[in-house]
């Protein structure tokens, strides 16, 4: 059997939050498709409203303290993420964005991530495509094709298609397509099993100056 | 072991009565400090260096010439000077002309700056700030070491035979610390050289210091400059002290809530025990820096910063009285049991004199004296031949 680990990272804040719920069913879906190709995962999960006074105070000293940074090591190091944030105003919550402002900008570099939102209605939907996906390409993450959207309408809709026209895959169609595409790049990652230098220079580098380049 | 005090030179209103001194009565503090620092008997004085408001301190060498005529004994030093938006010729004319006004009694601490806006006033992008910092700093050793300089580089323009003056004094250059919090590059450039390195130590996990301390070492001794242990190393440090532990926590505290760098963010309680910031008794304060040897070993220089979120100068003197008096001399006998007899003391002028004669002269070292310009083969099997025919043309018109 292979190892694996999923970081799941969930902004919802009540207890429990729809966000949860759909950040547990992503994972369990990918961690079922994992197991087909024969890989174990260990899974992680954050609820990022339990760290808000340590994110925040990371964002005001410029240093994470040991309960955030160790929770940091989980997410960076994982083979795969699954974000998954509420819709407010338009877009993702302010602390979903300030824990991804924190962490260090190189840190989901090559990580498949798997995104998905909730919100009261279907119109915040493009919100995944317009916020969310553009800020982990930013990040240099992996992004999977298929984002998950589930208004509160999508949880009273079944693997039929129910009440809604049938050509639209229902929500949990779409969790699955999803955790099928972050299965198959989390199946190859060997991110948790990287050595990673916090020390390590940039290439090229030369302690005497770079004048000439080499 | 040195000790001293580091100001980043704020201007900040005392939120416990919400005065703000004016620039003149902050900067003539901060001259008031200094001179306070050698009357209390420690060794450092460090000015930080801004071109942006709340801080005042943007030509430290103006200032430590005059804290250099009104003290006889301490060392003038910067936490730090801006290597990367400053022109390396100017640092080093500024530092040498400083070492010749204090006699010696003067190093530098060189760091990138953390004020994005600094590079574009000064024409650079912050984008290079490593580069900067590596290639102006090669720049500035040349220029200290040698006589006539060649040199180009992608940053400034060009020189040809260009003679930095006046000449370092004894023809020893200022020693120069390499202060970084987080970038390995800053530690490797420091061991390359076998530098010091000087972590900045407050803002962030000791364990962070710790793992940077380490890389420092490791790398001073890959270059040769002596065994990991041998490295030098100095420390930054943040106390506020008064007899009875519970009330420096409570004095220290509005300050504490309202400083520009943590203020509202996470209790004193936290920081404290997050960082080495001390806040407490005399004594609490000398078991905490004892406690710094632990994790980044035998050490050569402890800086603390005592004057800055608004504290009046009343309050910041009597910490130094406190300092002087009950802290360091015992941190003086402590830290010097069971240091090894090869880990060296805080660098000074007359220990680089003595190390520059014990060793064999270098060459580049051996001809930094104006005297040598007499004679033509003191210097022509040092100098590239262009550098050196320049050098002494050049000598020879200036020379009567």
């Amino acid at each position: 059997m292979t190892d694996r680990t999923l970081a799941v990272v969930s902004a919802g804040l009540s207890q429990p939050s729809s966000t949860r719920l759909l950040a547990d069913k992503l994972a369990t879906a990918t961690v079922a498709r994992l197991a087909d190709e024969g890989v174990t995962t260990t899974v992680v999960t954050y609820e990022l409203r339990d760290y808000a006074q340590d994110i925040m105070n990371n964002m005001l000293t410029g240093f994470a303290n040991p309960r955030l940074e160790e929770m940091i090591e989980a997410v960076t190091s994982a083979d795969g993420l699954i974000a998954v944030t509420p819709i407010f105003t338009t877009s993702y919550s302010g602390l979903f964005k300030t824990f991804f402002d924190v962490i260090d900008n190189r840190s989901l570099t090559d990580q498949p991530v798997l995104i998905g939102a909730t919100a009261g209605t279907p119109r915040h939907s493009l919100a995944l495509d317009y916020a969310l996906r553009p800020m982990f390409t930013y990040l240099h993450a992996v992004v999977v094709p298929t984002s998950v959207f589930a208004a509160s309408e999508d949880w009273g809709t079944g693997d039929s298609g129910g009440r809604i026209d049938s050509r639209v895959a229902t929500l949990p169609a779409r969790i699955e397509r999803a955790a099928g595409e972050l299965a198959a790049l989390v199946a190859r990652s060997d991110r948790s099993t990287r050595v990673r230098d916090p020390f390590e220079l940039p290439a090229g580098f030369n302690p005497a100056g770079m004048f000439p380049p080499r | 072991m040195q000790f001293g005090i580091f100001t980043v030179g704020d201007l900040t209103t005392d939120p416990t009565t919400g005065n703000t001194p004016t620039e003149h009565e902050r900067i003539k503090a901060m001259l008031t400090i200094a001179q306070k620092v050698e009357e209390v008997g420690l060794d450092v004085f460090a000015t930080g260096e801004h071109h942006n408001p709340p801080f005042v301190p943007s030509s430290p060498t103006t200032m430590l010439g005059y804290i250099a005529a009104k003290t006889e004994r301490i060392i003038l030093s910067t936490a730090t000077t801006l290597i990367t938006t400053s022109d390396p010729v100017k640092i080093a004319e500024d530092f040498a002309m400083l070492q010749h006004v204090a006699d010696g009694r003067v190093d530098l601490t060189l760091g990138r700056g953390n004020t994005g806006p600094v590079y574009p006033w000064f024409g650079q992008d912050i984008r290079q700030g490593i580069p900067l910092a590596l290639e102006n700093y090669a720049l500035l050793r040349r220029l200290w070491r040698e006589d006539f300089v060649d040199w180009e580089g992608q940053f400034r323009t060009p020189l040809q035979g260009f003679q930095s003056t006046p000449r370092p004094l004894d023809g020893v250059a200022p020693f120069v610390w390499h202060g970084s919090i987080r970038s390995p590059e800053i530690a490797e450039q420091a061991a390359y050289y076998g530098d010091g390195f000087f972590s900045n130590h407050i803002f962030w996990p000791a364990s962070h210091t710790a793992k940077m301390v380490k890389y420092y070492r490791n790398r001073f001794e890959h270059y040769g400059h002596g065994t990991a242990a041998q490295a030098i190393v100095g420390l930054g440090g943040q106390v506020f002290m008064s007899k009875n532990s519970q009330d420096a926590k409570r004095d220290f505290r509005p300050y504490f809530d309202n400083a520009p760098v943590y203020g509202n963010g996470p209790s004193m309680e936290d920081f404290t025990s997050q960082t080495p910031l001390t806040v407490g008794s005399p004594q609490e304060v000398i078991d905490r820096t004892l406690g710094f040897r632990d994790y980044v070993g035998d050490y050569q220089r402890q800086l603390w910063l005592m004057d800055h979120a608004g504290l009046p100068l009343k309050t910041v003197l009597e910490q130094l009285d406190i300092l002087g008096e009950e802290v360091v001399p015992v941190l003086r006998k402590e830290f010097a049991k069971n240091r090894p007899a090869d880990v060296p003391d805080g660098p000074t002028h007359e220990s680089l004199v003595l190390a520059a004669e014990a060793a064999e002269a270098p060459p580049a070292v051996a001809s930094t004296h104006r005297d040598d310009l007499d004679t033509a083969a003191a210097i022509a099997p040092h100098r590239r031949a262009s550098g050196a025919a320049f050098g002494l043309a050049g000598a020879g018109k200036t020379g009567a």
